[in-house]
């Protein structure tokens, strides 16, 4: 788009350069914001209902502390970082890698989820309806887990995208507002895990 | 109003895109699949419009049913359900949708952009946001399931736990209300994001944070709060309806869990939103009282502080709508000092609103005539928020039609007031013509006055102790005189908000040819044809001072040199 002189005086002005913030990461960012929020009811809930469970099974009795699943999401977060760095000086197989080690890391985290709801349900008996530490929990870990999982839709399309070959340098912008996301999926988790696993318990 | 030809021939190529016949599925397809800000825009105002006369007819309905003792107008389970949707539709419906249609329709236009910065979610949101007022509605029909009778929600727009619980409200009707508040809420927040992403990135050369127009600046503090007050609200419906649907407990009391819980992180949401309503019947207020004063508006950067200092001092005032629960007096005392620490900011406005009209050529147009009302109503209604900040008056007080009063002097008197002057304001703008100066005047003269004689007396019968949300009163209560003034208020609202949809019609096909620039005003959306291009500028604009129109008509004293 040519720059046109609405002012005439404007062109007296010495040439300053007009740089903007990139739309992608301001929205991001806003995302983010919004979704902490929502984040912060949640546990905001999850603290205040502790311990005020009229029935058992209490956190202590069934709750394991899911060290290395933590490891594995937390991780993610660096590895991610890598593959950013690769796309940035164009390493385009390099990046495909650290990718794909984000989404199988990010995936065993979502299966270690699974285990864990499984064993608490069909082996300890707390459902969501069981009690208050039941509903909480279930509501709390699982709007996480829902956030990974949309995280993880959008890593495999950038996958797929990658093995197509059409992911270039000049995506690195995207690329990385994405990657924002799954850093803050991956930062909430340090959230969830000190309430839910160590306050909690 | 002389229609000058704005800008200056040469620089900018303002013949208005080539028009061509198109059938009606054509110009429908055109409607339903643009990503274009502008007639986005329009649809979420027209939007909003429909929805205005719906909750409007139905606090129509509400007052025949109070006009007078013992009535029996509407059946008592049918009158829960219309105060319900009033209040959900009038705030979610009419309000969110109008407002982010004007921020949709202008802020591009005002820094000089050619769409949102992502046209593709703006259209997504407005859809979500449809939809969402279409399913609530919806309840009527299909609320108890579609083989039992409709029953719409009837939990009053706050829906109070354990009244939202399974065990007292059976059937579908306020699973209606809690899907329909998360989807509009998806919607809403899409808009905010590309609000805040529009005005941060997609700005037109020189165009610097402190020249945006006020309106712009508005728009994203009132983005902003959106984003993390709309937010809070979904997270409680969906604890709702894990509550409804799974069986959850966050809100049944007879598991541990908490009703009061429920209030708290619904005012969360629900204070922050008044200012999310009110921040931009403000932003209008900024554009159209300098343009009808002939003046630049008074304190520009204390006007954005205050903004950003309300968004906010905002967040911190939910309590006040809960002195009645029994809070420690601590709790009591920071809610009522971080309440009234609102009427600081505020205050701020309202001076400096008056400092631009003081000394000022006051144009009164119809714009002004609603902008002056809204200064002088708003201010009334900040001073009843404050006589109800005070928590011992509110004991007195709380759940009265006093506090029905307050609430709704801010959202008709404030909100509704701006909203009327910028459609007058603003309407030339999207469609090229000028709404009826004469139907303008009988509209804002009978809405005034019905305004008045309604929500005035409502201060009244309020301290003579009537709750709200009551479905009738016995005749030795003496309230009856003042109700069926109310009422008639109430109707009087009612004839002028139809002579404005007459107005919007009439106008629409036969006002008078507005012209690129009917008020002889300073932003750039006025720089643009009137309808704008879907290209909005031919060519990118570049700006040096906050009212580039201004330097352009007046080379020879143009503000960049004093600002």
């Amino acid at each position: 788009m040519s720059t046109a002189t609405l002012i005439p005086h404007a062109t007296h002005a010495p040439e300053q350069e007009w740089n903007l913030p990139s739309r992608g990461r301001v929205a991001m960012y806003c995302l983010i914001i919004g979704e902490s929020a929502i984040f912060v009811i949640f546990v905001v809930a999850y603290i205040y209902y502790i311990g005020r469970s009229l029935t058992g099974p209490t956190p202590r009795e069934v709750l394991d502390v899911p060290i290395f699943n933590t490891i594995c999401l937390l991780s993610s977060s660096l590895t991610i970082w890598i593959a950013e760095r690769s796309l940035e000086r164009n390493k385009i197989r390099l990046f495909g890698a650290w990718w794909a080690l984000t989404l199988v890391l990010g995936a065993i985290f979502l299966v270690g989820t699974g285990i864990e709801w499984h064993t608490l349900i069909y082996e300890k008996g707390l459902t969501i309806s069981t009690n208050l530490f039941g509903t909480t929990f279930y509501s709390l870990v699982g709007l996480h887990a829902s956030h990974v999982i949309f995280g993880l839709i959008g890593l495999s399309t950038v996958l797929i995208f990658t093995l197509l070959g059409k992911v270039r340098e000049e995506h690195s912008e995207r690329i990385q507002v994405l990657a924002l996301y799954w850093h803050f999926v991956d930062a909430v988790w340090v959230v969830v895990f000190t309430v839910v696993y160590i306050l909690g318990r | 109003m002389a229609d000058r030809t704005f800008p200056i021939e040469g620089t900018l190529d303002l013949t208005p895109a080539h028009v061509h016949e198109h059938t009606w599925l054509e110009v429908l397809h055109e409607w339903v699949t643009t990503v274009d800000h502008k007639k986005l825009g329009i649809m979420y105002v027209l939007y909003g419009f429909f929805f205005l006369l719906v909750g409007g007819a139905e606090a129509l309905a509400i007052r025949v049913q109070l006009a007078e003792p013992n009535n029996h107008f509407l059946s008592p389970e049918v009158y829960n359900r219309f105060f319900t949707m009033h209040g959900t539709t009038m705030v979610f419906l009419v309000g969110m949708t109008i407002i982010f249609g004007f921020a949709n329709y202008l802020v591009p236009l005002m820094i000089g952009a050619r769409d949102m910065a992502f046209p593709r979610l703006n259209a997504f949101s407005f859809w979500m946001t449809a939809f969402g007022g279409l399913m609530l509605y919806y309840s009527f029909l299909g609320g108890s399931g579609l083989y039992g009778v409709g029953n719409a929600p009837d939990v009053g727009w706050f829906a109070y736990a354990p009244l939202t619980a399974r065990a007292f409200s059976p059937g579908n009707a306020t699973d209606y209300w809690a899907l329909a508040l998360i989807v509009t809420g998806v919607g809403t927040v899409g808009t905010a994001i590309n609000v805040i992403a529009t005005a941060l990135s997609m700005r037109c050369k020189g165009m610097t944070l402190m020249r945006m127009p006020l309106f712009v600046w508005l728009s994203v503090v009132t983005s902003g709060l959106t984003l993390v007050t709309i937010t809070p609200l979904t997270a409680a419906q969906i604890m709702l309806v894990i509550d409804r649907y799974l069986g959850g407990h966050f809100f049944d009391t007879q598991a541990g869990g908490s009703a009061v819980i429920w209030m708290h992180f619904f005012w969360i949401f629900g204070h922050p939103e008044v200012y999310v309503l009110v921040l931009p019947a403000f932003a209008i207020a900024n554009e159209i009282i300098p343009v009808f004063s002939r003046k630049a508006i008074f304190g520009y950067p204390a006007m954005v502080a205050a903004s950003v200092g309300i968004a906010f001092v905002s967040l911190g005032v939910w309590a006040h709508h809960m002195f009645t629960i029994g809070m420690t007096s601590v709790s009591n005392a920071f809610f009522v000092l971080s309440t009234m620490l609102v009427g600081i900011p505020t205050g701020i406005k309202i001076f400096n609103w008056v400092a631009t009209m003081w000394g000022g050529k006051i144009r009164f147009a119809t714009p002004m005539l609603f902008l002056t009302a809204f200064v002088f109503q708003f201010l009334l209604a900040g001073l009843t928020g404050i006589m109800l900040a005070v928590a011992p008056w509110d004991w007195q007080l709380h759940n009265s039609y006093f506090v029905i009063a307050h609430f709704h002097y801010v959202l008709v008197g404030a909100i509704l007031f701006a909203i009327f002057g910028g459609l007058y304001y603003w309407f030339p703008k999207a469609t090229g013509r000028m709404l009826n100066e004469t139907l303008g005047k009988w509209n804002f003269w009978l809405f005034f006055i019905g305004f008045h004689v309604t929500f005035d007396t409502m201060h009244f019968v309020g301290m003579l102790g009537m709750p709200r949300s009551i479905y009738t009163y016995e005749a030795d209560r003496g309230w009856g005189h003042l109700n069926l003034i109310v009422s008639i208020g109430a109707f009087i609202q009612g004839i002028s908000v139809l002579i404005f949809t007459t107005n919007l019609l009439w106008s629409a096909f036969r006002g008078k040819v507005a012209g690129n620039d009917p008020w002889d005003a300073w932003t750039l959306e006025w720089a643009a044809a009137s309808p704008p291009p879907v290209y909005n500028f031919p060519t990118e604009p570049s700006v040096s001072s906050r009212r580039p129109l201004w330097d352009l008509k007046h080379p020879e004293d143009p503000d960049w040199k004093y600002e």
